[in-house]
């Protein structure tokens, strides 16, 4: 999803767990909330910390891809919208980064881990947008896809995850909405348009699907995160609701998924499709995508070139609370 | 010297005449960027009519561990509840 692959420990026999450990366990269990000064398994905290900054990350380097069709926008209203879009996904990092840091990691900490490489945000972020049926199939498929994963997130075991989630699922649903808006504007308009939003389809599907991450029997990460409820659903569940919605939005807009392979399975109540190609998953993962260096290069060189800014504002404060 | 700007917590009173709730946290270097930065993160759709800021370090908290001593003793004590009481219908309304 928006976190991808994020690691984890393998899971431990009850009877290999500390008496604290069940304890919070069972707290887990009977739906209680986590919250930030409260005693955790220092495996949770790390892997939220891991969790919850991938995703921050998301948010933000997620802005770029749009952001390049702010000053392209065909309308003046389309503009004021796609700024009210991309503001929103800053707003959403932010949340997530504050959330991120009642775990005992500091905002500069996580940023230094993204501009190292060490900590990744979603692969999606990673192909271009070409055209501006692209910024329509991205609000249609790649926040369709968030809000997949992170509606049930609102449900998770940490605090102030969970309340981060909340704020963001309320906003989430105008970005996917003026996406397809988009793509129906688009899809019912010259052949031509009709043909970019075709195109934008085409590039953007298998991505989307790859955004869940790996199938669950190959995932390794996803058993204690489920039991600690800070993952939800599986990767293949959520995988299959989005193709189950997607695929009848397609059809509404006279486009084409491009899969052969895609048809509905009146037995199992869903569709059938085929997978995403793998290797390409993980090649963008390790740095090999489209846009990884263009993308990271655009954060690391805001940073720095933000440094005179942040440190002249703290010196101006100091200076007059002395 | 590091330069990352301190914690803000956030609280924001919304339309309708209730007490500013704390909705989340920002860095700002100073109070008046505070209040500009928690207006464009945590108001951009009309949530509210008046913004608090408070540096996170000038809170005190509860701490966790103190759950049980502080909100216990209100546990046993259910006749601080209209509901304890029971009064004859014949009285009317009460």
């Amino acid at each position: 999803m928006y976190a991808q692959m994020v690691k984890t420990e393998a899971v431990r026999p009850l009877d290999e767990q500390s008496p604290q450990e069940r304890a919070f366990q069972q707290r887990i269990d009977r739906g209680e909330k986590i919250e930030p000064k409260e005693w955790m398994p220092e495996g949770y905290r790390k892997t939220l910390i891991r969790q919850i900054g991938q995703h921050a990350h998301s948010e933000i380097v997620g802005q770029l891809p749009e952001g390049n069709w702010i000053t392209r926008a065909p309308t003046l209203e389309r503009k004021a919208i796609l700024i009210a879009k991309v503001q929103d996904e800053a707003g959403h990092g932010l949340y997530l980064y504050c959330a991120a840091e009642t775990l005992g990691v500091s905002r500069d900490e996580l940023l230094a881990l993204l501009h190292s490489g060490k900590m990744k945000y979603s692969s999606i972020f990673n192909y271009p947008t070409l055209s501006w049926a692209d910024v329509g199939a991205v609000g249609w498929l790649v926040d369709g896809a968030a809000i997949m994963n992170q509606v049930p997130l609102q449900r998770c075991s940490y605090g102030p995850y969970a309340r981060a989630m909340v704020r963001i699922c309320k906003e989430e649903s105008f970005h996917q909405r003026q996406g397809y808006d988009i793509m129906m504007k688009m899809a019912f308009g010259a052949p031509a348009q009709k043909a970019m939003a075709q195109d934008a389809l085409n590039r953007f599907w298998y991505p989307s699907l790859m955004m869940f991450g790996p199938s669950d029997k190959d995932s390794v990460h996803s058993t204690q995160s489920m039991r600690w409820k800070i993952k939800i659903n599986s990767n293949d569940e959520l995988r299959q609701k989005f193709v189950d919605q997607t695929a009848p939005q397609a059809k509404y807009l006279g486009l084409t998924i491009p899969d052969d392979k895609l048809a509905w399975n009146e037995e199992r109540g869903g569709y059938d499709f085929s997978e995403p190609d793998w290797s390409e998953f993980y090649d963008v993962l390790a740095g090999d995508g489209p846009c990884n260096k263009e993308r990271l290069g655009a954060r690391v060189k805001a940073w720095d070139d933000g440094g005179w800014v942040r440190e002249g504002l703290m010196a101006h404060a100091r200076k007059r609370e002395t | 010297m590091s330069s990352e700007w301190p914690l803000w917590e956030v609280f924001i009173r919304g339309q309708h005449g209730l007490n500013h709730r704390h909705v989340g946290s920002l860095h700002a270097p100073d109070a008046a960027l505070a209040l500009k930065n928690a207006r464009d993160v945590y108001t951009r759709r009309n949530e509210g009519v008046s913004i608090w800021v408070v540096k996170s370090n000038d809170i005190t908290a509860s701490s966790p561990s103190d759950k049980g001593p502080l909100f216990e003793p209100a546990n046993s004590k259910i006749y601080r509840h209209p509901t304890f009481y029971d009064i004859p219908d014949d009285v009317g309304r009460m």
